[in-house]
């Protein structure tokens, strides 16, 4: 793995305003991310976990800048993208795309096929005529496995994998360097997916991307990603390569995760201890003060509930943010 | 914890299958089909008819009018349809109390009512459009500020609004089209705005918007094409209401000026002589119901065509 | 509660704007002395004229004249008519009663007649009674409201002289109008009821509480009436405006002496205060008419309560 980093999360915070009253005044707000730090290296594809509703999507869209942080800042190739002028971060988005998750819903539905992936073509100028950018809408086609026979059609004529090849082949035609894939493949059927994330995969492989996936899929995500973050009420709760999380979680939220992946072999499946949490998700426009797992964890103790865990490094390139590791 | 061994067998695999339907959120692109399912429509087809006879009388009206609207004959005033004078000319609906040909007044009466009812709608449509979407994307102050000038001009009803306008600044045929567009407007800022909050947030919005391409393209490439439907079928609709409006205002004396041929003035000049020469009275009457009533049905089937949620709506 | 007080702060703007509209109708032309001699105004000097414009305050700046018109207008100062030597307030507000009643009448006409024959209309589609309901609301919604009183007036009063042509004060004068007035909503309501039913009856929770045995009868009127209700009530809502508005050609054509007929005929005689008198009365009356609805609807559908 080549060691340059491509992105730099610094203290990422995306909070959105709640209106209430009479005079609709900001009254408190919804702190979706609340403060997330990695480093995404060159090449590598960096998973990010967690339940629905733990900022791991709004975290993948602040970072692309879709949404403007809170506070926190984003780096991209080192360039703050929070100081960057609109033009210039307009001309920035060339190289960072996105994936969307709703097949259904990503694709303008009045647009031809070759439109839709021609258009980031046209936005950043990268044919020179009509018959160039054909050419590249072809090429880019064939990469993702889009019968050619397919440019002058529209979205609502196809199936859901194959309109998230269009998604896919829409987010590389600018041939960026750092693809952000949000849920990807959630809404798809489950032998679609297998297909999709093998075209992702090997997307990757052709092309030098760096992948940020989003998911919570955890299977999938490990199939995938060389890191996993695992998030929770907007917190990164734990960090390691793919291999070290899986194997040997640390944070008693990870485990808790990783306890209700089904395994394949009836008998044993019978046999293990699921983790089971009680209780519900803390909320986000009040967070408690302390672990924010600390509600639902069997092993907190008063000191979990009072203080903030920090988010270190418990071993090698492995962080957690819990007391007791 | 046991292996987890995820590996498909299939790698990636060119699509070979066909397209295949799926159900689409947004309106669907489907002009190539509009002919043939208007010919299924028996009752769109008659309402098509209608007003393709009605706008080759507006346009034709030269040509088609067997006299002239404007000749006053007082020899010939208040003749039954079918009335034949010394000269041989029959006049098919009868005379008016100034002998003019009655048949002839309606056939440009139409000019009048398509111009009227087209132009209205083409300043409406145009400034609803233009506000609508402004308000709706952007949101904000602008959007505050429209939706209470919107609430405003809604709580004078529109004809109260239109005659009292005309009454002060005197009939005339382009003052009341910019009367009729300018009091009409609102409902399409209004409708354009709700469609524009629907699919501001959907994720192809935000797809544009992380491609890099700037605000204006977006709102005018991709969202406006998606948000046609509604502000169409309400076109139509508003076709038909403007004929109304102007045949209402012409009668009560501050539409149209009183000597230009039009449905309202022929309903105007009839009023005097009702009991008398009902004819006036239920010609133009019949005119403006029956180019309405073509308008209603077909806009129905329209709205039906593009968009059948809007019959909530709409 | 918060809903309410929202809607009423929102009533207060929207009653500041019809303020301002009705006060610039006096400057439509640019001159309010023109607007309000009208014709008269050529036969004037100039030095008449100016007369005449600091007489009636004028010459003054705009803002001091609005604030004027305003202070008075609280009130209920709304100037004098010209032609009855009667303050225009007290002219319209006379007429005020006339234009209620006929509004209300037609107004509980069209509920007792398109809202049960939409439902029937529902539960039997395609049948001959639906056929022929739908086809009656559709010339209905096309024939426009005053050419239908005319017709009326002809059949009923005209030629078969079974009801008087003009005029109030028994029922009978009020048959005709109300019928007129009525026509549009009529059709609307009743199309609209029966495609809001339709499309409820198509749900997944009528079709449990059939499987659950429960009657016909009651299926219909219990569960999918009440929930069609919303666009329906949407619709009425709306039609207040369309009444009000209706009023003022149709209370013309039968020469009902409500507030409508009363602009129209002081539009004819240059009344100026008295059509500004009638016209702000309208919209102030229509707006806390909707300002009640809302209320009412924020009531019937919680989700606009609790939504924002």
């Amino acid at each position: 793995m080549s060691g340059d980093i491509l992105v730099r999360v610094n203290d990422l915070k995306v909070h959105f305003p709640v209106r209430g009253g009479v005079l609709n005044r900001v009254v408190g707000a919804v702190k979706a991310v609340d403060g997330v730090t990695f480093d995404i290296t060159r090449r590598e594809t960096l998973g990010l976990v967690g339940e629905s509703g733990c900022g791991k999507t709004t975290a993948g869209r602040a970072i692309l800048h879709l949404y403007q942080p809170t506070a926190g800042q984003v780096a991209f190739h080192g360039v703050d993208l929070g100081k960057e002028s609109p033009e210039n971060l307009r001309r920035t988005r060339r190289h960072m795309q996105m994936i969307f998750q709703d097949p259904y819903a990503s694709l303008n539905p009045h647009m031809r096929v070759a439109e839709i992936i021609g258009r980031p073509l046209r936005v950043h100028r990268l044919a020179q005529n009509a018959g160039e950018e054909k050419d590249l809408v072809t090429e880019i086609m064939q990469k993702v496995g889009l019968d050619l026979s397919f440019r002058d059609r529209y979205p609502h004529e196809f199936s859901g994998g194959q309109r998230q090849r269009i998604g896919i082949a829409r987010a590389l035609a600018t041939s960026p360097d750092f693809v952000v894939c949000d849920e990807a493949i959630s809404a798809l059927d489950v032998s679609i997916q297998a297909q999709i994330i093998n075209l992702l995969e090997q997307l990757r492989d052709d092309l030098g991307l760096t992948y940020l996936f989003i998911a919570h899929d955890l299977s999938m995500v490990r199939y995938i990603s060389t890191r996993v973050g695992v998030m929770y009420v907007g917190k990164l709760m734990e960090l390691a390569s793919s291999d070290e999380l899986y194997e040997k979680p640390l944070h008693p939220y990870t485990k808790a995760l990783l306890s209700a992946i089904p395994i394949p072999d009836p008998p044993l499946e019978r046999k293990r201890q699921r983790i089971l949490l009680e209780g519900d998700l803390p909320s986000s426009i009040n967070p408690p003060v302390g672990c924010r797992f600390s509600s639902r964890c069997s092993l907190a103790t008063d000191h979990c509930r009072a203080v903030e865990p920090e988010f270190r490094e418990a071993s090698t390139n492995h962080w957690v943010a819990c007391h007791l590791v | 914890m046991t292996q987890l061994d995820y590996s498909p067998a299939e790698k990636v695999v060119p699509v070979t299958e066909g397209p295949t339907a799926a159900p689409s959120q947004v309106g669907r692109p489907q002009v190539s089909q509009l002919l043939p399912r208007l010919f299924r429509s028996k009752a769109a087809l008659m309402s098509l008819f209608v007003i393709v006879l009605v706008l080759i009388a507006a346009l034709g009206a030269t040509w088609i009018a067997p006299n002239d609207p404007s000749v006053i004959k007082l020899t010939q005033r208040l003749k039954p349809p079918f009335y034949t004078n010394s000269a041989g000319v029959t006049y098919l609906l009868g005379t008016d109390a100034l002998g003019r040909d009655v048949f002839s007044r309606l056939i440009y009466g139409a000019r009048v009512s398509m111009v009227v009812g087209l132009s209205a709608v083409l300043i409406s449509g145009a400034v609803g459009l233009l506000v609508g979407l402004l308000s709706g994307y952007f949101g904000g102050l602008v959007d505050e500020v429209f939706m209470r000038i919107c609430d405003i001009q809604l709580s004078f009803p529109t004809i109260l609004l239109a005659l009292t306008i005309m009454a002060v600044l005197g009939s005339g045929l382009d003052k009341l089209i910019l009367v009729l567009g300018l009091t009409g407007w609102v409902l399409y800022g209004r409708i354009v705005r709700s469609q524009v909050l629907a699919i501001k947030n959907d994720e192809f919005v935000l797809a544009a918007h992380a491609t890099g391409e700037r605000q204006w393209r977006i709102l005018f490439q991709h969202i406006l094409p998606n948000i046609w439907s509604p502000v169409i079928v309400i076109a139509s609709f508003t076709v038909a209401s403007n004929i109304v409006a102007e045949a209402s205002l012409s009668y009560l004396g501050v539409g149209v000026p009183p000597s230009v041929p039009s449905w309202g003035t022929i309903l105007s000049d009839g009023r005097q002589y009702i009991g008398v020469a009902d004819w006036l009275t239920i010609s133009a009457g019949i005119a403006i119901s029956l180019t309405v009533l073509s308008i209603n049905v077909l806009g129905d089937w329209l709205r039906d065509y593009l968009d059948p949620r809007l019959k909530n709506i709409v | 509660m918060r809903y309410a007080i929202r809607r009423l702060f929102q009533s207060l703007i929207v009653a500041f704007g019809v303020s301002v509209v009705a006060f610039g109708m006096l400057f439509m032309t640019g001159d309010p002395a023109e607007v309000i001699l009208g014709e008269s105004a050529d036969r004037m000097s100039v030095s008449q004229i100016q007369e005449f414009r600091v007489k009636m305050g004028f010459d003054r700046p705009w803002y001091v004249q609005y604030g004027s018109f305003v202070g008075k207008a609280l009130q209920g100062d709304f100037g004098n008519s010209f032609v009855r030597h009667q303050p225009a307030f007290e002219v319209i507000t006379d007429k005020l009663p006339a234009t209620i009643q006929l509004a209300s009448a037609a107004f509980v006409l069209s509920l007792l007649i398109s809202i049960p024959l939409g439902v029937l209309s529902a539960m039997n589609p395609h049948k001959l009674l639906d056929r022929i309901a739908t086809v009656l609301a559709i010339f209905g919604q096309s024939i426009p409201g005053f050419w239908l009183g005319i017709l009326l007036i002809l059949l009923f009063g005209v030629h078969l002289k079974w009801l008087p042509i003009s005029g109030s004060g028994t029922w009978q004068h009020l048959v005709m109008p109300s019928i007129a007035l009525a026509a549009f909503p009529i059709a609307r309501n009743m199309r609209l009821t029966r495609s809001s039913m339709l499309d409820v009856m198509q749900r997944d929770f009528v079709r449990t509480a059939r499987a659950k045995g429960i009657s016909e009868t009651r299926v219909v009127y219990v569960h999918v009436l009440r929930n069609s209700l919303l666009p329906i009530v949407t619709a009425i809502g709306l039609e207040a405006g369309f009444l009000l508005g209706g009023s003022v050609i149709t209370e013309t054509i039968f020469g009902w002496p409500g507030v409508g007929r009363e602009i129209v005929s002081a539009i004819g005689s240059k009344d100026f205060y008295v059509v500004q008198a009638g016209v702000i009365m309208l919209a102030l009356i229509f707006s806390a008419v909707n300002l009640l609805i809302d209320i009412a609807y924020s009531w019937i559908d919680p989700r606009i309560r609790y939504g924002s």
